[in-house]
């Protein structure tokens, strides 16, 4: 598997320019720029506080940015006009927390945005949310609610919740930290699984072995900067910055 | 006091306290406590929207309707209606609201600002991480509240919802200072009538207490059953 190789010709899915964010006084990002191109695994990754969360959440438009823009497919995320639901709904979403439905069965998880959003009849939407179940191996949990499944359960029906809207591109932000050791596996599974059906990809993620194994290219983000943004085996074999050696030392130690 | 305590009494005006008194209590406690729910849902909304041309209004309507004795509300309402609809329609003379419709806006507008509240602190039980999965689904503002949020808010506080409405349910024998009569009013009447207070207060109050304790129960019951699975 070659996965260096990125299609650079290719119009970029996500395009991040010179974007900067503050929370009040305090500046959270600063001038970051990057994208995504179609087909393409990114890994974000840095020390906690480094913004990278915040960077993902501002490809969808969940955190507001002062500075700078965004592009999703071509369509500017802050621009006026923009039909930001139907937007969001083309780009998909998991989470930390996993931020399931806690009210909803787990078929009714899989169904409601498919229902509310793509407008789909009830059988379309139950018969694509069953088969996205059985592919993440949850099929015998469909009329079980969300806290009832263990943490790596309701994070893969997370992520068959955000494929029920066929998503030109995925995000995912620390979709493993919130996990017990134990269930981080059958999570990276999926990911790598739809890594290698092609899917866009953009990852905040600690999980250096998913980067070595899927990633194209690794961004490093330092105190809200993007510090690095490099080709995997060049992030990995020859950081050029002294603050993402001493990360990847630190963390690569264990 | 107890030696010719007449149980005759209560027995003959039965038909009455329930068929009447009891019938008005219940039907004005069912539809204020709808009517002030639904409302006070979309003035806790208003306040939680950060937009402060809806949510100063909401808190000060709050406020205000707080600070106020349900008695002088109500006495307010019944004089005044009738002057804002002549007002509002330019009518020649006071619009006639009647004692019923007058009890039950006023009823609906003052538990809004209760059912509120505690819409609010449950709209705020509902941690931002859903709106924000609701939202990155596509679902719009409407969308994420009527499919996420409130659902899950309206479960949170079940317990404290019943309890106001029970609240609510005592809170209309105040209808007699406009001349209606409810579960309370009618005992009244017939205590005054035949000169037994002692019998009548005396079942009133057992009555106000077995359904009270009955509705508490239930409360405890329907909780554990709506409670979301964690």
């Amino acid at each position: 598997m070659s996965a260096s190789a990125s299609p650079a010709s290719a119009a970029p899915m996500i395009a991040i320019n010179g974007i900067s964010k503050w929370y009040g006084p305090v500046q959270v990002l600063n001038d970051c720029t990057t994208q995504v191109t179609k087909g393409e695994v990114v890994v974000v990754c840095g020390p906690s506080g480094s913004g990278k969360s915040t960077l993902i959440k501002t490809v969808n438009a969940l955190e507001p940015i002062q500075k700078g823009s965004i592009t999703v497919d071509g369509i500017g995320v802050q621009a006026k006009g923009t039909d930001l639901p139907k937007l969001r709904s083309r780009v998909g979403m998991v989470f930390q927390h996993f931020e399931l439905f806690p009210h909803l069965s787990i078929t009714d998880n899989l169904m409601l945005g498919q229902r509310k959003v793509l407008g789909r009849s009830a059988e379309a939407a139950r018969s694509t949310g069953l088969t996205l179940l059985e592919r993440v191996g949850l099929s015998a949990h469909a009329h079980k609610y969300p806290g009832q499944l263990s943490g790596g359960q309701q994070q893969r029906v997370a992520i068959a919740r955000a494929l029920s809207m066929n998503p030109i591109v995925m995000l995912f932000d620390e979709p493993t930290s919130a996990l017990d050791p134990e269930m981080v596996g059958e999570v990276l599974d999926v990911m790598v699984g739809l890594a290698k059906e092609g899917m866009t990809m953009m990852v905040v993620t600690h999980e250096m072995g998913f980067a070595r194994k899927v990633a194209n290219r690794v961004v490093f983000m330092d105190r809200g900067e993007i510090v690095e943004d490099a080709g995997k085996d060049d992030f990995f074999d020859k950081p050029r910055s002294d603050r993402a050696q001493t990360f990847l030392s630190k963390i690569l130690a264990h | 006091m107890f030696s010719d305590f007449d149980l005759n009494v209560i027995l003959g005006s039965l038909p009455y306290l329930f068929g009447t008194g009891m019938v008005f209590t219940v039907t004005l406690t069912a539809l204020a406590a709808t009517g002030g729910i639904i409302l006070g849902t979309l003035i806790a909304m208003m306040r939680l929207s950060g937009i402060a041309a809806l949510a100063i209004p909401a808190k000060i309507y709050v406020n205000f309707m707080r600070s106020l004795p349900l008695v002088l509300v109500i006495f307010w309402f019944y004089f005044l209606v009738p002057y804002i609809g002549q007002w509002m329609t330019g009518a020649s003379r006071p619009i006639s609201v009647g004692a019923f419709t007058s009890a039950l806006v006023t009823f609906t507008l003052f538990e809004a600002a209760f059912f509120s509240e505690i819409m609010r602190a449950g709209i705020q039980s509902v941690s931002k991480g859903q709106t924000s999965a609701a939202q990155a689904l596509g679902l719009n503002y409407r969308q994420t509240m009527a499919t996420v949020i409130l659902p899950q808010a309206f479960r949170n506080m079940v317990p404290l919802l019943l309890t106001q409405t029970i609240v609510l349910f005592q809170d209309t024998s105040l209808v007699y200072v406009i001349s209606l009569t409810d579960f309370m009013g009618a005992a009244s009447k017939v205590a005054q009538r035949d000169g037994r207070l002692v019998e009548m207060y005396i079942f009133a109050a057992v009555v106000y207490l077995i359904i009270c304790l009955t509705a508490s129960t239930l409360v405890r019951r329907l909780q554990r059953r709506v409670a979301i699975i964690r």
